[in-house]
């Protein structure tokens, strides 16, 4: 009888705790949605996404309109004169002036994937080193974590076209300062992501190499390293891809790569050079994420076998 | 060889307020096998990573011979461990390399950094961890993934590895808790052909009792971070073993209830 009782009570004190419980949680989650909605609205409005304004219309009269709204007609027009004139009957010359420059677009297409390559694979060495001095579990100690974890957040939080430009000052106009550029950025944000991969880490094979009289490198090397591998070779092709990208533009700033002949194409208003520029560097990096999507699933595939 | 003794000193080390190890003085002689007891949280676990020295002690002293334990650091804190193999519940072996190279983790302490980097081993470093394999049953999974093998075989595996490190001591840490009874027999008894055949001083850390009584010269009985029990199987009476696991609210203390022996539960 008195266990009955007991449980009664104890299923009703339940039950308010629970109520209690469920009310905070949902007053929680209204307060998050309220201050999310009232950001978002804050940084549209600074964006200038409420804005009217006069414009020019396209017969030459000014009007207010919502700028958004009345800006939108634009793109089509600036991709319309980005289309080369094409003939059926003439259409193997139409491409032949399209992309009348293939030659040079070539080779610095090349140049570009050599620049992505090259910066992958030194931000790579770099970040993978730093990234065990930079997680929380493996740090030999806090001075070392703390000082490799700013270092790696300036290499990444400063953007890749202000490396380029110092680079540039420094070694000159091309592709070195290019990779160095992408590397110095790579390095940064695999060193962040890769001891991210380390921090989930199973600890116990490192306790066990530790036990048998391995050093910290040791440990790293036969207990971390395996079990990471899958992730860290993921993440490199992932930032590849990305460094392709990268390195198509950073030519802008004299780096290196086809960016400096977008440069050209924009300056001159050559619209069709542009339009042809922006298909090779679609087409190619179409090609290497479809690549490199099969290669990851290939190893990590294989690494499950 | 030389015959040391390991002998702890007031061995202690608190995490926080609490004392997981409070005082601990023990002499264990060469080739003892001696069995560790006591409810979770006793200290047991913490016990053999002091002696191991993956946890440092907050006082008291460790020596082996005329060694001082505690002082060693960098390049001779390893040879130490190297010394004083220690095995795993949880096996902490590398699931995602072969059970080769696992075995070989073993010979790192005698490693420098490059041949250790490019997991470099030598020819006979390679015969040494086959042999200690074979002698454990499992040379033909030498070639496997050490994740793909069973618990059982993983903890022998484990125990090849320790064996490779040509150690003076083996702390062995709940080495069958996580084992179904076959496998912990096979695990126990090889732990006791190693005792006897290569004269390896054994620590063990167990929760049943019956295995204690089975296999160990000497039993150690920890409760709170203290040693409140050191002696022979015999004379580990019910009255003490109560003591040990501080069971007075349980009543009568039923043996066969947490036994993981090969037998049908008799009634106390």
């Amino acid at each position: 009888m008195t266990a009955a009782i007991s449980s009664s009570t104890a299923i009703a004190d339940f039950e308010r705790a629970f109520a209690a419980h469920r009310h905070r949680a949902r007053m929680q989650s209204a307060l998050v949605v309220i201050v999310l909605l009232a950001l978002f609205l804050l940084t549209a409005d600074f964006s200038n996404f409420f804005k009217v304004a006069q414009v020019t219309l396209s017969d030459g009269t000014r009007a207010e309109r919502w700028i958004l709204l009345a800006g939108l007609p634009r793109l089509g027009e600036y991709l319309a004169k980005t289309i080369p004139s094409l003939g059926w009957d003439t259409l193997a010359s139409d491409i032949a002036t399209w992309f009348w420059r293939w030659k040079i677009w070539a080779s610095l297409l090349l140049e570009t994937v050599l620049i992505a390559f090259m910066a992958t694979a030194l931000g790579v060495a770099g970040g993978f080193v730093l990234s065990f001095l930079a997680s929380r579990n493996l740090s030999p100690n806090r001075w070392v974590l703390t000082i490799t974890r700013r270092c790696l957040e300036i290499a990444r939080t400063v953007p890749e076209l202000v490396f380029a430009l110092i680079f540039v000052f420094c070694f000159g106009v091309g592709p070195m300062a290019g990779v160095l550029a992408i590397a110095l950025h790579t390095c940064g944000s695999l060193g962040k992501l890769y001891s991210e991969a380390n921090e989930n880490l199973d600890m116990r094979p490192l306790e066990g190499v530790k036990s048998s009289g391995g050093s910290w490198a040791d440990q790293i090397r036969y207990g971390a390293v395996p079990q990471v591998l899958p992730n860290i070779i993921s993440y490199t092709l992932l930032r590849f891809e990305i460094n392709v990208r990268s390195s198509s533009v950073i030519g802008y700033v004299g780096a290196g790569g086809l960016g400096q002949e977008l440069r050209t194409a924009v300056s001159l208003q050559e619209y069709t050079d542009l339009s042809a520029l922006f298909i090779i560097i679609l087409v190619s990096v179409f090609i290497i994420d479809w690549g490199s999507e099969k290669l990851r699933h290939r190893l990590i595939g294989l690494e499950r076998t | 060889m030389e015959k040391h003794n390991l002998t702890l000193s007031g061995l202690g080390r608190s995490f926080g307020s609490t004392r997981a190890v409070d005082g601990v003085s023990l002499d264990i002689g060469p080739g003892e096998f001696v069995g560790i007891i006591g409810r979770s949280g006793a200290g047991k676990s913490t016990l053999l990573r002091l002696i191991n020295r993956l946890i440092e002690p907050t006082d008291g002293r460790i020596a082996f011979g005329g060694q001082d334990i505690t002082a060693l650091k960098g390049k001779s804190l390893r040879e130490w461990r190297r010394q004083c193999a220690m095995i795993f519940q949880q096996f902490n072996l590398i699931d995602r390399l072969d059970v080769l190279t696992n075995v070989l983790v073993g010979r790192l302490a005698a490693h420098g950094f490059a041949s250790s980097m490019a997991m470099h081993f030598t020819d006979a470093e390679r015969a040494l961890a086959i042999r200690a394999l074979d002698r454990l049953d499992l040379a033909p999974q030498a070639l496997q993934k050490a994740g793909t093998l069973s618990g059982g075989q993983q903890q022998r595996v484990a125990i090849a590895r320790a064996l490779v490190q040509n150690p003076r001591i083996l702390l062995a840490d709940e080495p069958i808790a996580s084992l179904d009874p076959g496998n912990a027999t096979r695990v126990m008894d090889a732990l006791r052909s190693i005792n006897n055949e290569d004269g390896i001083t054994v620590l063990v850390n167990l929760h049943t009792l019956d295995t204690a009584r089975a296999y160990c010269d000497r039993i150690i009985g920890m409760r709170a971070g203290r040693v409140i029990f050191d002696g022979g199987a015999h004379q580990l009476t019910g009255e003490v073993v109560r003591d040990i696991y501080g069971s007075d609210d349980l009543g009568e203390f039923n043996e066969s209830v947490t036994s993981t022996a090969i037998r049908p539960a008799v009634d106390a």
